[in-house]
């Protein structure tokens, strides 16, 4: 929370735990569909929620083709364009499957889509890892506002927002509830 | 025809107001409050001591006029309340002839705020080989009666024995640096607990104490007078208090420094609090005070050591030894003796000028506030704070430990031989 | 954390988050882009007014690993031979805008004053001053123990770990004694009494004079090198002798639990406080703690460097 925002004048709820369910089902679907299957995949989830999405997103994708998909994590701290904005801060896991991504599909996944920062250090990230053959991008939340020329390929939900709102993502293994809310901002 | 000056309302020693009347240089009267004629000086509130004796300072002139200069140090001295100060050997070249020392004390006496004492090199070049003509600069201008190779310690047991012997001629005494130099083989810090966190080079007691107990045992078997430099253990006053209870002609002071400062201040890596003797704990603190207070440390004596910011402002290891303290010598002994209730005003003046003067000979001090005495008089404010500010110092250099402390007592008024030499808490003239 | 100047400066979430921070940076090393843009724009300066290649190049490779530039400045001129000042060096570097000084300094205390004495403004890693301490060999100490005896993570609680060797002279032991009792190890110096410093009986460890006493009961234990010029000042008699006591060779290897290792910071004078057959055993992970030690840099230089500093804020 900034900008001296004390108690947030409102909280809604936009996705609740069904809802959130059926995103990650249908990413899950869109992600097979689009790559004709889950051989090759890698999921990396940039932490510390894109991670447990990921283990669901791959979790879904094992009863509809079959196959377990490999999943992983990308920190991207040391690639943040912000870092002199705010203490050091600590570093999360990075876990890439022990065959690397060279020529794979990898399919980065972040719980909100906003400025596209985040992105665009992961996309540096992983040019430093290896050589896949295609980077695809999934969000659970995808909210405007870009301020880089990036897209999502898979989005749970759109959600128009006003910039002075924040967009908070929870999750049971992390927040120990599954809910997508808008808190803040004058609505 | 001289005018008389009558110092109004004063109290001496902080006892009754009276009247101190001073004529020619001497204290010509000491009458009831009030009824004193001549030129008043109003000094009511104030207390009256006598000028304090320096046993201990460093000049750097001549040599190190960088640092500081007879006339700055006499500056410096007179401020703190002194009236007379002996200047340590340790100059370039060396006061180990009867030349420098006559210098040092032509200079002294051209700057006239203080009588400045020369103490005479023990040995050549201080190298602690050969004895200095000790008969030579005895019966100089200078009538030097202290010798010292202050720094260095007087190591050699012969050296030290013959030297003791030898200015019994002149009733002269030897001021020895008890420092055993091969336990203190780069020492930089007291050996302790923390010079072994540091990784500091310790500076043991046990080096102080062995040629402290050494010399005593000197003393006593040739008969002669033994002063000890800044005392810094709690073992040292021991053996002291032990050699003064056999009757061995032992005298000895302890700095300031030693009365205040512990070696707690060193975690800070700052090179102010850098000096030799170095800072001990608060247990030596302890016993040194006690040791002041019952007399078996004579003196309170500076070791004022000035030394340029350069030689300050660097890494411990690569800085000088040293520390100021003739401006604030006055206070530290407010701050730890009288404070405490340990020493009361005369005392006080017993230990700052009357036991000096007689240890090093300071002919025409230490005679107390009597009639007839010369009027070598300090006076002080007792209630008054203030902050020490190095930058203000008159000494050249700045490495005073008590840079930003708010210190009790202050020396507003200092006489001469009857003339003022500091009025108000600043040079006269 | 603005500084790193002493191991004891550290408590247990700083350590263990510099531990984990190095874990995170040690696959860097396995990549084939041994680089991070993370540092970029950031002038470190290892600044060694000693001579000590291996420390300055494993802090280099680490600066550099983080994409920072790096200034090597051979300083002459120490407390003894008086060059340049330390004041001098540091004004200039200063004025260089170095955003982190590494130093290695003869004499106990000057990267403290280095940070303190107002004369720069950036960070402070102490490389070793003196026989005061040596910070981050202590962090790639303790990182290897925890890589060994531990799962990689978290803090060292109930590890034995014996230092044995000149502790008096040694900043290692220092820092180490500090640090591992920071992470919940309980330690042993090992060392003839004249090797000891003052006052070690109030040290947070134990003391020993025995080292066959003491090794079947250690998980690890880090040989200190004692050099020759400590016989000329009476420390010991000769060097038979000290080895006879307190060398580490393979007979008094086998008197350690099968799991122990054996450390050393280096460089090793092997016949002395180690024999070459100890040196060159898989127990000795000498060559891990080199490695280690990059790891270990670039995570003190990331949180020192890698955030928002005092000049970021100046220029807000
Ligand atoms: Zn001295």
């Amino acid at each position: 929370m900034d900008s001296g925002m004390t108690v947030p004048a409102e909280r809604s709820v936009v996705l609740d735990a069904g809802d959130m369910g059926r995103a990650i089902r249908r990413i899950a679907h869109e992600i097979v569909e689009r790559n004709k299957g889950a051989a090759d995949l890698i999921l990396l989830g940039i932490p510390t929620r894109g991670v447990f999405l990921a283990q669901r997103i791959a979790s879904a994708i094992t009863p509809i083709d079959g196959e377990a998909v490999e999943v992983g994590a990308l920190d991207i701290t040391l690639y943040r364009d912000d870092l002199r904005l705010r203490p050091a801060r600590a570093l999360e896991p990075t876990a890439i499957p022990a065959g690397g991504i060279d020529n794979k599909v990898v399919v980065l996944i972040d719980d909100v889509l906003f400025s596209g920062r985040t992105v665009r250090s992961a996309l540096d990230a992983l040019n430093d890892i290896g050589r896949p053959r295609a980077v695809q991008l999934a969000a659970l939340v995808d909210r405007g506002h870009r301020e880089l020329p990036i897209r999502a390929d898979f989005v749970g939900k759109n959600l128009p927002t006003a910039l002075a709102e924040q967009v908070r993502v929870r999750l049971v293994e992390f927040d120990e509830i599954d809910e997508v809310t808008i808190e803040g901002g004058a609505r | 025809m001289t005018l008389s000056t009558v110092i109004r309302g004063v109290r001496p020693y902080n006892e009754e107001p009276v009247d101190v009347v001073v004529k020619g240089g001497v204290i010509a009267e000491v009458v009831k409050a009030g009824s004193g004629a001549g030129r008043v000086v109003d000094a009511s509130g104030l207390i009256a001591l006598p000028g304090f004796v320096d046993l201990h300072t460093h000049l750097r002139e001549p040599g190190r006029e960088d640092a500081e200069t007879i006339e700055t140090g006499s500056q410096a001295a007179a401020l703190g309340g002194f009236t007379a100060v002996f200047a340590m050997a340790n100059t370039s070249p060396v006061a180990d002839t009867a030349g420098v020392v006559e210098q040092v004390w032509h200079l002294g006496q051209q700057t006239g705020l203080v009588d400045v004492f020369p103490v005479g090199a023990v040995t050549v070049g201080l190298e602690g080989a050969h004895l200095a003509e000790l008969g030579a600069m005895a019966t100089s201008v200078a009538q030097v009666r202290m010798f010292s190779d202050d720094g260095k310690c007087v190591h050699d047991a012969a050296i030290m024995r013959r030297a003791l012997e030898y200015v019994k001629a002149f009733d002269g005494v030897i001021a020895q640096h008890a420092q055993e130099p091969r336990l203190t083989v780069d020492a930089q810090m007291n050996e302790g607990l923390l010079s072994g966190q540091l990784g500091l080079a310790g500076w043991p007691s046990v080096a102080e104490e062995s040629i402290v107990a050494r010399d005593v045992l000197l003393a006593e078997h040739v008969d002669s007078r033994l002063h000890v430099c800044h005392v810094s253990t709690a073992g040292s006053v021991d053996i002291i208090r032990w050699a003064k209870s056999k009757g061995i002609k032992v005298t000895a002071e302890v700095t300031p420094h030693h009365l205040l400062l512990t070696e707690d201040l060193v975690a800070s890596y700052d090179p102010v609090y850098k000096v030799n003797p170095p800072l001990r704990t608060g247990a030596d603190i302890a016993a040194l005070r006690a040791a002041l207070a019952d007399g078996t440390i004579d003196a309170l004596a500076t070791d004022h050591a000035p030394h340029p910011h350069e030689d300050k402002d660097c890494e411990w290891a690569a800085a000088a030894f040293g520390m100021l303290g003739l401006q604030t010598a006055f206070s530290i002994a407010v701050l730890t003796m009288i404070e405490s209730g340990l020493l009361d005003w005369r005392a006080l003046a017993d230990r700052m000028s009357v036991r000096p003067a007689r240890i090093g000979h300071a002919i025409g001090h230490g005679q107390g506030l009597v009639v007839g005495a010369p009027a070598n008089i300090c006076l002080v404010d007792p209630d008054a704070f203030w902050v020490a500010e190095p930058s203000s110092f008159a000494s050249k250099s700045r490495n005073s430990p008590y840079a930003g402390m708010t210190l009790p007592g202050r020396v507003v008024h200092v006489y001469k031989a009857g003339k003022a030499t500091v009025v108000d808490g600043g040079l006269a003239c | 954390m603005r500084h790193l100047l002493s191991a004891g400066d550290l408590d247990l979430d700083e350590a263990c988050l510099i531990l984990d921070t190095a874990a995170q940076l040690a696959s860097v090393s396995d990549r084939s882009v041994k680089k991070l843009p993370t540092l970029r724009g950031r002038t470190v300066v290892n600044l060694f007014f000693e001579d000590s290649t291996r420390t300055r190049i494993s802090f280099e490779i680490a600066a550099k690993r983080l994409s920072a530039d790096v200034i090597n400045f051979a300083a002459r001129g120490s407390s003894v031979s008086k060059g340049e000042s330390l004041k001098d060096t540091a004004l200039t570097l200063e004025a260089m805008g170095a955003d982190a000084v590494v130093i290695r300094h003869g004499s106990s205390g000057a990267p403290h004053r280095l940070a303190t004495a107002g004369w720069i403004q950036g960070s402070v890693v102490n490389a070793g001053d003196g026989t005061h301490e040596h910070p981050t060999q202590a962090l790639l100490d303790a990182f290897t123990l925890r890589h060994h005896l531990r799962d990689g993570t978290g803090d060292l609680a109930g590890l034995q770990v014996a230092i044995v060797g000149d502790i008096l002279h040694s900043r290692v032991a220092r820092s180490n004694v500090l640090l591992l009792r920071t992470l919940g190890a309980e330690v042993t110096v090992v060392a003839p009494p004249t090797l000891l410093p003052f006052g070690v009986a109030d040290w947070p460890c134990v003391v020993s004079y025995n080292l066959d006493e003491v090794l079947p009961n250690v998980d690890a234990v880090m040989m200190l090198r004692v050099q020759t010029e400590r016989m000329q000042a009476a420390y010991f008699p000769s060097e038979n002798e000290y080895s006879r006591r307190y060398g580490l060779d393979v007979r008094r290897m086998g008197l350690l639990p099968p799991h122990a290792i054996v450390l050393h910071p280096g460089p090793m004078i092997r016949g002395m406080e180690i024999s070459a057959d100890v040196a060159d055993s898989p127990r000795a992970v000498m060559a891990e703690q080199v490695a280690n030690g990059v790891s270990i840099r670039m995570a003190v230089l990331y949180l020192l460097l890698g955030g928002m500093t005092d000049d970021d804020r100046k220029e807000l």
